[in-house]
């Protein structure tokens, strides 16, 4: 494990991604990634009492189907990451209370995922032979948390993203025949300035970019290195954002880009406006549908950048703008 | 052209990229929906006049009465569906005030009846009472005041 | 309690006075909803604000003698009947009344949204938007 440039770090033994899951919502389940998900819930209490409850189950099953898909047992995970969206991370607390693995809680809002692999892939370089790393969300409890009552009769702006309902979880071996995480960059905390609590993508665009340029010149690589360059969840308003800010920099991203958040959801038909967010957006759509793609190697290079807005509800009622961060993670097989 | 050159620049470009509401569709929609909701409220307190109640009672009854209906589409899941189409049409009415009331009720419900319910039915409705309620007791404190003067000055 | 007269309760020109008022101030309220990113608590506290200024000045009064429901229904008329009832407390109790008039004036519709938000949130469940 060696740093690069700035802050880039490379792998001397590239751990592997050893099995992935993940379960998602109903409406999660109506969009066009439906066939890729491990499991869809019927409706979102999923026999719970509440939508907090519920999220815990999720996160909980997701993880108890990633061990038992895996064929490895819970004994045999050296430590875990794993986050949410609820306030001190409760879903994922709750969730993993029963799973006796050793725990560390990450938050790094929509990009926890990312988050939480590049933790697990430095670890594997160090002491741990399978780590676990999962997040999840969920749009009630999300809802609740951040914005109004869910039986508010109130119009969502054409820029809000809908938070994805559902979790993903994978893990992380030492020793294994691939995907490889070969490199990560850990992003730096970007604010412009934005405030609106209903442009999230506007508001982590940035941080995006930023990540995305020091990548680019830290490993010596271009665009075209990839075969698919995924942001988390920009949506997309934050797609044509950053494909502007990219090409000022002398990037051009176009052809090879797209959004976890624009991936999940038919806009069309599901009246999502912006797409997808959400700490589950970028998980399930990586458990589900992107490790399937690098497994039949329809996608061979793979660097996903999850992006996450630092924010809470009381920062933005004070009026503070919304700090963006962006993690880059590189896959390939 | 650099969008992220500075923090103005940037709130300036992505005030423009930013997709912009259909504002003639949704005025529409917020003024015959809204529209209605107020004839339907007219038509109650032209029934109340016929049953010759006085003017601040038929009011009072109106009121209620159009409260009690969002409460209840509210119960039934179906005001927000609602709101969504209409946005302001059902929102500036009584009935968007109950709504506001009805909808942390029934949110906060898996927090227990007392603090949940009870404590944070007012998250939404709670600043209009507080300003609807202070705005009056100035208004009334001025007008003592105006009402006052002009007697002892005639 | 005798016969309604339909005719009267259904008099055309005091139901569309009604419905052009009400849907135009919906109308202004959907402008500020689009046009600036005021939350709906915010949106509704400047209408109930309004009214009672408007009220107090004698003004929402013109309103409310044209258009009826149309004017009293939408959030103002709440403001205004504060206002209004803060004022006739004030002319006959003084100064106790501007604290006791206005929330008597409104405490029908106040106390209803209580009972009935109580009552809802008793048998309901909060579902998922479908959209």
């Amino acid at each position: 494990m060696k740093k690069i440039g700035k802050q880039t770090i490379l792998f001397d033994n590239p751990p592997t991604i050893l099995e992935c899951a993940s379960i998602v919502g109903p409406k999660e389940a109506e969009g066009p990634l439906c066939k890729y998900f491990d499991q869809t819930l019927e409706d979102e209490f999923w026999g719970e009492k509440s939508w907090e409850k519920a999220e815990s189950k999720i996160i909980k099953e997701t993880v108890n189907l990633v061990i038992s898909k895996s064929g490895i047992s819970n004994q045999e995970i050296d430590i875990c990451f794993a986050g949410d969206l609820l306030n001190q991370c409760i879903s994922s607390n709750f969730g993993l209370r029963d799973t006796n693995v050793p725990f560390f809680g990450v938050f790094g809002a929509c990009s926890t995922f990312v988050e939480s692999m590049s933790l697990s892939a430095i670890c594997s370089e160090s002491f741990a032979n399978y780590s676990l790393c999962a997040t999840s969300s969920h749009f009630c409890s999300a809802e609740k948390q951040f914005r109004f009552p869910l039986e508010l009769g109130n119009q969502r702006p054409q820029s809000a993203q809908w938070t994805v309902t559902g979790s993903g979880s994978a893990i992380i071996s030492k020793t294994g025949q691939g995907p490889y995480i070969t490199a990560i960059t850990p992003g730096k905390i970007v604010d412009m300035g934005i405030k609106d609590a209903n442009n999230m993508g506007a508001a982590m665009a940035p941080a995006f970019a930023d990540t995305l340029v020091t990548h680019f010149l830290d490993t010596g690589r271009t665009p075209n290195y990839y075969d698919a360059i995924i942001s988390g969840d920009l949506g997309y308003v934050g797609k044509d954002i950053v494909i502007d800010i990219m090409a000022s920099q002398g990037y051009n991203i176009k052809s090879n880009y797209n959004d976890c958040g624009i991936l999940i959801f038919d806009k069309n038909k599901q009246d999502t406006h912006s797409g997808g967010s959400g700490c589950g957006c970028a998980a399930t759509v990586f458990s589900g549908y992107l490790y399937k793609q690098l497994q039949e190697k329809k996608i061979k290079r793979l660097l996903l950048i999850a992006t996450g807005a630092l924010m809470n509800s009381t920062s933005s009622h004070q009026g503070e703008s919304i700090p963006g961060i962006a993690h880059a993670i590189s896959i390939e097989i | 052209m650099n969008p992220v050159e500075s923090k103005q620049e940037y709130q300036k470009y992505v005030e423009e990229k930013s997709p912009n509401s259909p504002i003639f569709k949704n005025c529409f929609n917020a003024f015959w929906v809204g529209g209605l909701i107020c004839t339907i409220g007219q038509i109650i307190l032209n029934i109340c006049k016929e049953r010759s109640f006085d003017t601040a009672t038929s009011g009072t009854i109106v009121s209620i009465l159009l409260i009690g209906i969002s409460a209840f589409l509210t119960g039934l899941n179906l005001f927000n569906k609602i709101g969504k189409f209409a946005g302001a049409g059902s929102l500036i009415p009584i009935t968007g005030f109950a709504n506001s009331i009805v909808s942390p009720a029934m949110e906060y419900k898996s927090e227990g009846y007392v603090m949940g319910v009870g404590g944070k039915m007012f998250t939404v409705a709670g600043p209009v009472l507080v300003f609807g309620i202070s705005a009056s007791i100035l208004v009334g404190i001025i007008y003592l005041i105006f009402s006052t003067q002009s007697i002892t000055l005639v | 309690m005798g016969d309604i007269n339909w005719a009267s309760v259904f008099d055309w020109t005091s139901l569309l006075k009604c419905f052009v008022v009400g849907g135009i101030i919906c109308i202004i309220g959907q402008i500020l909803i689009d046009k600036t990113k005021l939350t709906p608590a915010r949106i509704l506290v400047i209408f109930v604000t309004t009214g009672a200024i408007l009220g107090g000045l004698g003004i929402y009064q013109y309103l409310v003698d044209f258009a009826g429901a149309g004017a009293t229904v939408p959030l103002t008329g709440f403001g205004y009947n504060l206002a209004k009832g803060a004022i006739e407390g004030v002319r006959q109790s003084g100064l106790i009344g501007a604290f006791t008039g206005g929330i008597k004036a409104a405490s029908g519709g106040i106390a209803a949204a209580i009972f009935f938000g109580y009552l809802a949130a008793l048998i309901s469940k909060p579902k998922m938007k479908k959209q």
